[in-house]
């Protein structure tokens, strides 16, 4: 049986793009509801293992072709999931142009006018500061290869409560001590408390154009089955006078490229110049013995490093790229960073022999992987990626618990490859000085993997590349808003979540407009959630 | 970069080998559990090529040895490949069949002799092995991902211990995660590391770091 219900405001997702607009709209008096394809955990559900049916439910990764993205799966979304870097994108990013002749983002954005908004969101979230004391072994003994390279290097702020941290790199998995700043513990119970309501296991498949007089659209969504999500349990509709749509980088094109014939045609900008954020994983194997000899380190007696698997993920990062003076391409940021086992398949085994990934040479390195440091290099592709075919259901085609497959096609170009090999190059002349490690490529038959999806339907000035205008509303459909990562027309050399976040922010203004300007009372100030 | 035509091509053929493992699993399991059984010795050698381990008795036919220390199926490979949440099972017995056809394809061109009593895959010694699985791996056909996957499941198996939970398999021993030297949980099970940090400054900060060690 359909049930048709009607509210104020549909908030798709409930990632840093839901939960932020959610929040701003309940508590400036809208009446919200919100649609989650994933499952709701807390605390006291999230493991700490490895075990398939345990971080699988909450996780999705996704093959695409040329390309692997890690999204979250779980109310909260990626913010459940991620490591909790919270970085501002430097100054140059929001002036980029990519191999065109147009500055990509629109002409109200800067770093200047999104400041107050980082502002509001590193109160709310809280971001801290790290100190030197904070940042574990693998962040430390990355600075030190930085600073003997003659490269500064810095403690990362990070979205966590570091009193309440233990450490214990399970970061992936959702905190089991609430001591990330997911959004599990800010905007989304502070919507809640002035009555958004939301909904897991609701996945929307459709945007329509409503059919009662003073309501916009209609929203229809399909309820998952709790153990398989392939598996449909119910569905409805919901029809509202304003849509917010934050189903993530991955979600918002495909729903909107299967609403198009409903909606009456899409801007044809939907579904194209996606950006994996210029991604580019790489990592060492690093030579105890140097480690302690050449950067005079040394965790333990007789212990100099070992410890890739100890701390948060996330612990320092070099700046020193991310120079304005450098040229478009060859800006990037260089950061350490941890990834669980789960993607130990990727690093290739640095022999020159065959195979790459596997084998005997692939075991030999997992027998070293307390000295492994994996490293992120955050650079600016060209935003060559686009969809293809659309799924029948869903934003992908789920085979297995969180193994999914997409129509994404990404193949990086000469640009972005000219920046791939510049930030190994950056790296390895790190690592390699005075043989502190020996430093690997980490493709493993998978050119690019991503855990920062942007730009699939993304702000701009210019109609014929981007979908939305500066106020985040999808061309030529008034009260229908974009608000998550697909939004950010480019990679941003950092970690994008803060920058999403702010954006939803600012966005969550201009929403509270179009639903006052439909009939809903708003008050018109909506201070920041109490931390 | 290749051109719109063959990234739509592309696009159809993961589509068409996603619908064959999604339409696949629908076989009744419990009518297909002799061929899935009788798949495992062919399984079993592939998952040692991925992640090899030492021969587990004189004369193992599967496990070659060709490293020391266990490897992927004394890790729990086969628990993988059959695990319900991966969705693998049902195409075990086709898999089988083409790990035996290239093989073949393998020995012929190879000029190897495959003895008889075993099949053809599991005949094969290491080399051989590892060249049909790169080939299968490398193939950038509609199943590509298919066998990515199946070189998945045994990496996994070796590196996560993913049919465990991880506290239980770090104190069991679990080959794979002693192996890399997974840390050990505390007394109830949970990771926490109260010493964490090297607690001294190893570079200079950014001249131009701003606010909360922000970029400028």
């Amino acid at each position: 049986m359909s049930v048709l219900e009607r509210t104020d405001v549909v908030v798709i997702g409930t990632g840093f793009g839901g939960a932020i607009p959610a929040y701003n709209l309940a508590a400036g008096g809208a009446k919200v509801v919100m649609l989650e394809r994933g499952p709701e955990l807390g605390a006291s559900d999230f493991t700490q293992s490895l075990e398939l049916g345990g971080y699988t439910r909450i996780v999705d990764l996704i093959q695409g072709n040329g390309i692997q993205v890690v999204a979250g799966n779980c109310v909260g979304g990626s913010s459940v999931i991620y490591f909790a870097a919270s970085l501002r994108a430097p100054s140059y990013a929001f002036e980029r142009r990519g191999s065109g002749s147009q500055r990509l983002w629109p002409r109200q954005l800067s770093r200047a006018t999104l400041d107050p908004w980082y502002d509001r969101v590193e109160e709310t979230l809280p971001v801290a500061e790290q100190t030197w004391n904070d940042v574990p072994y693998a962040g430390g003994v990355f600075a030190a290869a930085c600073h003997h390279a003659g490269h500064t290097c810095n403690p990362v702020p990070v979205a966590v409560d570091l009193g309440r941290c233990t450490n214990c790199n399970w970061m992936l998995n959702g905190c089991r001590f609430d001591a990330k700043r997911s959004m599990l513990l800010n905007y989304l119970p502070a919507a809640r408390a002035h009555g958004a309501d939301v909904r897991p296991l609701h996945e929307v498949q459709l945007i329509s154009k409503a059919l009662t007089p003073g309501y916009r659209y209609r929203v229809n969504y399909t309820v998952l089955n709790p153990n398989d999500y392939r598996i449909p349990a119910g569905v409805g509709s919901i029809e509202a006078k304003i849509v917010v749509l934050a189903a993530g980088t991955m979600g918002t094109p495909v729903i909107l490229r299967r609403s198009r014939q409903a909606l009456g045609g899409i801007p044809a900008a939907v579904g194209r110049h996606f950006s994996p954020n210029g991604d580019r994983v790489s990592m060492a194997v690093l030579n105890e013995r140097k480690v302690r000899d050449v950067l005079g380190l040394q965790r333990k007696p007789g212990t100099a490093y070992e410890a890739f698997p100890i701390g948060k993920p996330i612990g320092s990062m070099s700046y020193d790229y991310l120079d304005a003076r450098r040229p478009e391409f060859l800006r990037f940021g260089l950061q350490q960073i941890y990834f669980p086992a789960i993607t130990n398949i990727l690093p290739e085994d640095g022999t020159p022999a065959q195979p790459d990934w596997f084998g005997v040479d692939k075991k030999t390195l997992a027998g070293r992987w307390r000295s492994w440091l994996t490293m992120l290099a955050l650079t600016e592709d060209d935003n060559e990626g686009e969809w293809g075919v659309l799924p029948p259901t869903g934003n992908f085609i789920r085979v297995a618990s969180s193994a999914v497959i997409s129509s994404l096609t990404y193949h990086p170009n000469a640009h972005t490859r000219r920046g791939f090999n510049a930030s190994d190059a950056a790296l390895r002349s790190i690592i390699e000085k005075d043989g502190i490690g020996q430093h690997l490529d980490w493709v493993g038959g998978q050119p690019v993997l991503s855990a920062h999806p942007l730009s699939s339907c993304r702000l701009g000035d210019d109609p014929d590349t981007s979908a939305l205008g500066h106020d985040h509303q999808l061309r030529g459909h008034p009260g229908l808003f974009v608000t998550d990562g697909s939004a950010v027309p480019a990679s941003l050399t950092v970690n994008p979540s803060l920058t999403i976040a702010a954006l939803a922010e600012r966005a969550s203004s201009y929403v509270a407009d179009a639903a006052r300007a439909a009939g809903v009372s708003m008050v018109s100030h909506v201070p920041p959630p109490v931390g | 970069m290749p051109g719109p035509e063959l990234s739509r091509r592309r696009i159809l053929q993961i589509a068409a080998a996603a619908a064959a493992s999604t339409v696949l699993p629908a076989v009744p399991l419990d009518s297909a559990q002799g061929a899935i059984l009788g798949a495992r010795d062919r399984l079993d050698a592939f998952a040692d090529t991925i992640v090899p381990g030492a021969a587990r008795f004189a004369g193992d036919p599967i496990v070659l040895g060709a490293a020391p220390g266990p490897g992927a199926v004394q890790a729990g490979s086969w628990a993988m490949y059959t695990d319900p949440d991966v969705g693998l099972a049902a195409l075990l017995p086709a898999l089988a069949a083409v790990l035996d056809t290239q093989a073949v394809a393998y020995a012929a061109t190879h000029g190897k002799l495959l003895g008889h009593g075993v099949p053809s895959f599991v005949a094969l010694d290491f080399a051989g092995r590892t060249a049909v699985a790169r080939k299968l791996l490398e193939s950038r056909g509609p199943d590509q991902l298919l066998w990515y996957a199946m070189a998945a499941m045994p990496m996994l198996a070796f590196h996560t211990a993913g049919h465990l939970d991880t506290a239980t398999a770090v104190r069991q021993g679990h080959p794979g995660l002693a192996w890399l030297g997974f840390p050990k949980p505390d007394a109830d099970g949970i990771w926490r590391f109260p010493v964490f940090s090297y607690r001294r400054a190893l570079a200079r900060r950014h001249p131009r770091t701003i606010g909360k060690g922000q970029p400028a």
